[in-house]
């Protein structure tokens, strides 16, 4: 099957793109920081899957269940902190995050 | 040279023990006097330019201590400070010159220096660009140095405000010895000179400017000794220029002379001052004849001495430079001729003001500083004795010795070209000349007594009214306005450039700014802007990272796909922008 790769990895560099954009441009609020964090990792692992086939190459998608596991991890531990800190200041706005200047 | 200095500072310092009695500090002013003596006497009889250096900077210091000596007065501090800076400006002309006498020569023992001048005629060398003959550029440099040490025009402040110091100081230092120093090292230097003539002009032109100069102010001074002061200073100048006319002999008997009546003027300046409980105006005193008749007898011969009245010691040297200055037969020699008759002239005048002034008027004084008007005591008045002695019978016992015809007296230590040897053409010059200095010098004398004796209210009145005999006075009186321009133009400008320029544009400025100062202040500051761009704020963090990860991995990309459309110069000035700008905001 003659697959044309432009295509996947437009849409996985789009996503990519737009969950950096979710997070540069977000000046509200956390949670949306943290779905495009997941919004990036997604991508990435589209991309790793996409190369896989591409390659016909195993490793990429073993790649791909460990970004999965990383993200659902790394998810389960920022919405614990995010709980955590809404519980001590009461909002998980991010322009209140800016007591650590230089 | 050694008799002399050795003769008067003997005398001197027998004087001193009288004079200085009173003073606390006596032992202290005795050493500065042997110590003087001992520099004077190094100098004189080194055999190389070192050793006269060692003397020559050893009577600036003993100059400085002696001027200095009452220590407690601003004005003495002042002036010795002015003696010691002027005289080191000298001293750095005459440390050039030995430099460049041991550039050309390898050497500055005198009989090697000297013996090799006929080699070295045609050598030229690059001094600030421009060519010169070394001969002529070396004996420049050491006339800069004498210029210095014996109060020529440009470099003679220093001499009269030497008069801050004790007479006895006066009378060794500033009249016998040590602004005989320069006139010394010209005669040392005598083969350099016969063959450089632009430096033989120069001497001249300088010594008979000199003489004039000092003689036109010396009339207008009221002070004693600042008369006498300016008189040495005009006599320096007869010495230089009969140096630079090629008759050293001359010019070393008229040193030698001229020691001995100014030592005695100034000693007995010194008497007078003892007498009148230090005062020193001369309108202040007056009628003193009768109460000190034998200082007076002294500062008549002193003075008749150095009016060069026939017969006394003065006449022998005087009369002679005047007589081969006439016989030089050129514009030197007419130059230095005319103004030395004009200063011989003045000399008598205003040795005779001084004269009548202070002994023959009418007194001017308080009654009681005439109270106490005793005269000289015996350790005072015994080396005015023996000076006055010197001043009368000096010359003419010594005349055959040092400038009689083909005298052997010299034998090398003087060195004279044939061409510009005209001794025996003086000798045979027309009887008017060889009277012309007598009747000037009585014509001089007599004008001013008669001035002052009959005409001293008319002219007073006439002084009143006409505003300009008032500047001329003034300009006169001032020193030719010497020390102002001095003072204002050089000095001032020389302390400014020192403020401005050197402390605050280059020391706190220019190397601040590049030493310790800038530096901190630019490693503060971008720190502070560096550490500016932690604001706090997540996102701008995430744009931060972002933004450094895609450069620092693309950057060999990036630098491969644009180098061949683009100056890598131009990277340069980007950054360097970025980082003025960044700096700047």
């Amino acid at each position: 099957m003659l697959i044309d790769q432009n295509k996947f990895l437009f849409v996985a560099t789009s996503l990519f793109l737009i969950g950096v954009c979710g997070i540069m441009l977000n000046r509200k609020n956390i949670i949306i920081m943290l779905m495009s964090v997941e919004l990036m990792l997604l991508a990435i692992d589209f991309n790793f899957i996409v190369f896989s086939v591409f390659l016909d190459d195993i490793v990429g998608q073993i790649f791909a269940f460990f970004i999965l596991t990383v993200a659902a991890a790394e998810s389960a531990i920022g919405l614990a902190i995010l709980v955590i800190y809404y519980r001590i200041r009461g909002s998980v706005s991010i322009e209140y995050i800016n007591l650590l200047k230089g | 040279m050694c008799v002399l200095v050795t003769c008067i500072s003997t005398l001197v310092h027998f004087y001193s023990t009288s004079y200085m009695s009173h003073d606390p500090h006596q032992p202290r002013f005795m050493s500065y006097l042997s110590l003087f003596t001992f520099f004077m006497l190094m100098l004189v009889t080194s055999d190389n330019f070192l050793q006269l250096f060692l003397g020559w900077e050893g009577v600036g210091l003993c100059s400085y201590l002696l001027i200095n000596f009452w220590f407690t007065r601003l004005q003495a501090n002042k002036s010795a400070i002015k003696a010691m800076v002027i005289n080191r400006m000298g001293d750095f002309g005459l440390a050039l010159g030995i430099f460049l006498i041991f550039l050309v020569f390898r050497s500055i023992d005198f009989c090697v220096v000297f013996s090799l001048i006929p080699y070295n005629l045609n050598f030229n060398l690059f001094f600030f660009n421009l060519s010169v003959n070394c001969l002529d550029l070396i004996g420049i440099l050491l006339f800069v140095g004498a210029v210095g040490k014996s109060a020529q025009l440009g470099l003679h402040t220093w001499l009269p405000d030497a008069m801050e110091g004790p007479t006895p100081v006066s009378a060794l230092i500033h009249a016998a010895t040590m602004v005989t120093a320069g006139i010394f090292l010209i005669i040392r230097c005598s083969p350099i000179y016969e063959y450089s003539d632009n430096a033989l002009f120069i001497i001249t032109i300088v010594g008979a400017l000199t003489a004039f100069f000092a003689a036109s102010i010396g009339v207008f001074q009221n002070d004693l000794k600042k008369v006498i002061a300016y008189s040495t200073c005009s006599q320096l100048g007869y010495m230089v220029f009969a140096c630079g006319l090629s008759h050293y002999s001359v010019s070393i008997f008229h040193v030698l002379n001229h020691a001995y009546f100014k030592a005695l003027l100034f000693l007995s300046a010194g008497s007078v001052i003892h007498a009148l409980s230090d005062e020193q105006d001369m309108r202040k005193m007056g009628g003193l004849i009768y109460l000190l008749p034998f200082t007076y007898t002294m500062i008549l011969i002193g003075s008749l001495a150095l009016m060069g009245v026939p017969f006394l010691t003065g006449f022998y040297s005087k009369d002679m430079i005047l007589e081969i200055a006439y016989a030089k037969y050129n514009f030197l020699g007419t130059f230095a001729h005319w103004l030395g008759l004009v200063s011989a002239s003045l000399t008598s005048f205003y040795s005779f003001k001084l004269i009548y002034v202070t002994f023959l008027s009418r007194p001017n004084g308080y009654k009681s500083s005439f109270e106490l008007v005793s005269d000289a005591p015996f350790p005072m008045a015994f080396p005015l004795l023996l000076l006055s002695f010197g001043s009368i019978f000096l010359g003419y016992v010594t005349k055959d010795i040092f400038v009689g015809l083909g005298t052997p007296f010299w034998n090398n230590s003087i060195f004279v070209l044939e061409n510009h040897f005209n001794h025996v053409e003086a000798e045979f010059s027309p009887v008017h000349i060889k009277w012309l200095p007598f009747f000037v010098s009585i014509f001089g004398a007599s004008l001013s007594v008669s001035l002052y004796h009959f005409f001293s209210q008319e002219m007073f009145n006439l002084y009143m009214k006409n505003q300009i005999l008032v500047s001329i006075h003034s300009f006169f009186n001032k020193k030719w306005f010497f020390d102002r321009l001095q003072n204002e133009i050089f000095g001032f400008f020389f302390l400014r450039i020192g403020y401005d320029v050197t402390y605050k544009t280059i020391d706190k400025g220019l190397i601040e700014l590049f030493g310790p100062l800038g530096i901190v202040n630019t490693v503060l500051n971008l720190s502070k802007k560096a550490s500016q761009l932690e604001s706090g704020r997540i996102n701008q963090y995430a744009f931060i990272i972002f933004v450094c990860l895609i450069i620092f991995a693309n950057f060999s990309l990036i630098l491969n796909v644009l180098s061949p459309f683009i100056d890598f110069q131009l990277f340069f000035i980007f950054a360097l922008s970025m980082l003025v700008h960044y700096v700047n905001v």
